[in-house]
């Protein structure tokens, strides 16, 4: 007999739902699993059916909610994910996630040469200069990125 | 004028408007600095100029502007006499430069660094010139060179000639051109092309922009010339620059056929790009240029300062 192993409710944590398909990973590179709780449970589900984007992957991860930095990372590189916070298996807060105007500690700036780059006392910043795609440029040294995953910090 | 207080870390920190005045503002100030009217405007005032990368003409105008205006300067012309030496932020150092100055004039190898500076600093920062990004007041008395040469910023045809993709210089005229109006010619080996994101917002600004790799060809209908140095000194590999040196020069056979009235401009130093024998002719307008530096930075200073001791 087949036995079927499938993705049990979490009683708390956050679901991340509406992933673009195939950034589960790395959404969970941003999410950093090594932070997390070693009795916590992480479940992905990959290339399932969604009526809102066609194909979704998902992320459920117990004992853990994500700080605003967090969320602002998986807002750049995918920007149709909603995040539900569980608490006692109810769905306490649901929400899109919404990129700020200024992106702040999140991205590297890919320009070697950037002050931000050089161990100054400083966070990294950029601001959002367009959306859909998304577009950040850094707010030191004008360098405009796309290509977040590479530089995340 | 609402610059008082102000950063200037970019051109794009100034309207059309903020630098038509202060070109206006500079033209008043040109016998102030030529010695021929006295002036104590920036009186009892006192500017930092740190310049933690060699210059000659930016960092002696700017010291020469605030003199000519009865302040005072201090001076860092090396990081080898800075505790940036020994290991000292450049934040920590313009925290502790602001304290001591009313102004703060950077120049800094990294892109970026004076807008650093101007968060750490309560005082104004002027970027004399960070790294490969910009150099917003070069870009202030190149327009006026050309402003004084044709009476207008509109509607001239300029030729951006050389390195565009180190040389910030080109990078600030460029936007400043594009609000203005005028026609950009880019003219430059393909290794040292605008960079595209900054092309892209000159696109976005509706900047009329065309490319002739020919340099002969640029010239022939324009107004300016503006020609730069490969910038030698921001290459990541000897090699790289070694396939572009020497690849371009305006001589006088460039200029043959030239309108009579088109100006060759220059932020120099030139590193053999512009041929001496035009020194001699009427197209050669860098040296007038490199002295317009003073009252532009004299009628910048005298904007973000407002008036000294003296009035």
């Amino acid at each position: 007999m087949v036995r079927e192993l499938r993705i049990t409710p979490i009683r708390n944590g956050t679901v991340i739902d509406h992933i673009t398909n195939g950034l589960a990973l790395d959404v969970l590179r941003i999410i950093g699993v090594r932070e997390l709780d070693k009795d916590s449970t992480v479940s992905i589900a990959l290339h399932v059916r969604s009526g809102k984007i066609g194909w979704k992957d998902i992320v459920k991860v117990e004992n853990m909610e994500l700080s605003p930095r967090k969320v602002n990372a998986i807002a750049l590189i995918t920007p149709s994910a909603t995040i539900s916070i569980i608490r006692d298996h109810q769905v306490r807060e649901k929400r899109s996630v919404d990129l700020p105007e200024h992106v702040t500690g999140v991205v590297r700036c890919p320009n070697i040469n950037c002050i931000s780059n050089q161990g100054e006392p400083i966070e990294s910043d950029f601001r959002v200069v367009r959306r859909r795609p998304v577009v950040l440029r850094c707010t030191y040294c004008d360098r405009q990125v796309t290509d977040f995953l590479r530089h995340l910090a | 004028m609402a610059l008082k207080g102000r950063d200037i870390v970019s051109i794009r920190d100034l309207s059309t408007d903020e630098i038509s005045e202060i070109l206006d503002h500079a033209r008043k100030m040109i016998p102030v600095a030529e010695g021929k009217k006295p002036s104590d405007a920036l009186e009892g005032r006192v500017v930092a100029t740190a310049f933690f990368e060699p210059s000659t003409r930016t960092r002696l105008s700017f010291e020469a502007a605030v003199q000519r205006l009865g302040g005072r300067c201090l001076t860092i012309a090396d990081i080898g006499v800075t505790s940036m030496r020994k290991g000292e932020s450049l934040y920590d150092t313009v925290r502790m430069l602001s304290s001591y100055s009313d102004a703060i004039v950077l120049r800094h190898p990294n892109e970026g660094a004076a807008r650093l500076a101007a968060d750490a600093s309560d005082r104004p920062v002027i970027n004399a010139g960070d790294g490969a990004n910009q150099h917003p007041t070069q870009a202030l008395l190149d327009l006026m060179a050309m402003q004084e040469a044709f009476g207008t910023l509109s509607g001239l045809k300029v030729v951006l000639l050389g390195d565009l993709k180190y040389g910030r210089t080109v990078h600030s005229l460029s936007l400043a051109l594009a609000q203005f109006g005028s026609e950009m010619i880019l003219s430059a080996p393909k290794a040292l092309a605008l960079p595209e994101d900054l092309r892209g917002e000159l696109d976005a600004l509706g900047a009329k922009i065309s490319e002739e790799p020919e340099l002969k060809r640029a010239v022939r209908d324009a107004d300016v010339v503006y020609v730069t140095r490969i910038q030698k000194e921001r290459f990541p590999d000897e090699g790289e620059y070694r396939s572009v040196a020497g690849s371009y020069r305006v001589d006088a056979s460039v200029l043959e056929g030239a309108k009579p009235q088109l100006i060759v401009l220059h932020p120099l130093p030139r590193a053999g790009e512009v041929d001496p024998e035009i020194d001699r002719t009427p197209h050669a307008a860098y040296f007038r240029q490199a002295f317009l530096a003073v009252p532009v930075r004299m009628a910048l200073l005298s904007s973000i300062l407002g008036p000294g001791r003296g009035g």
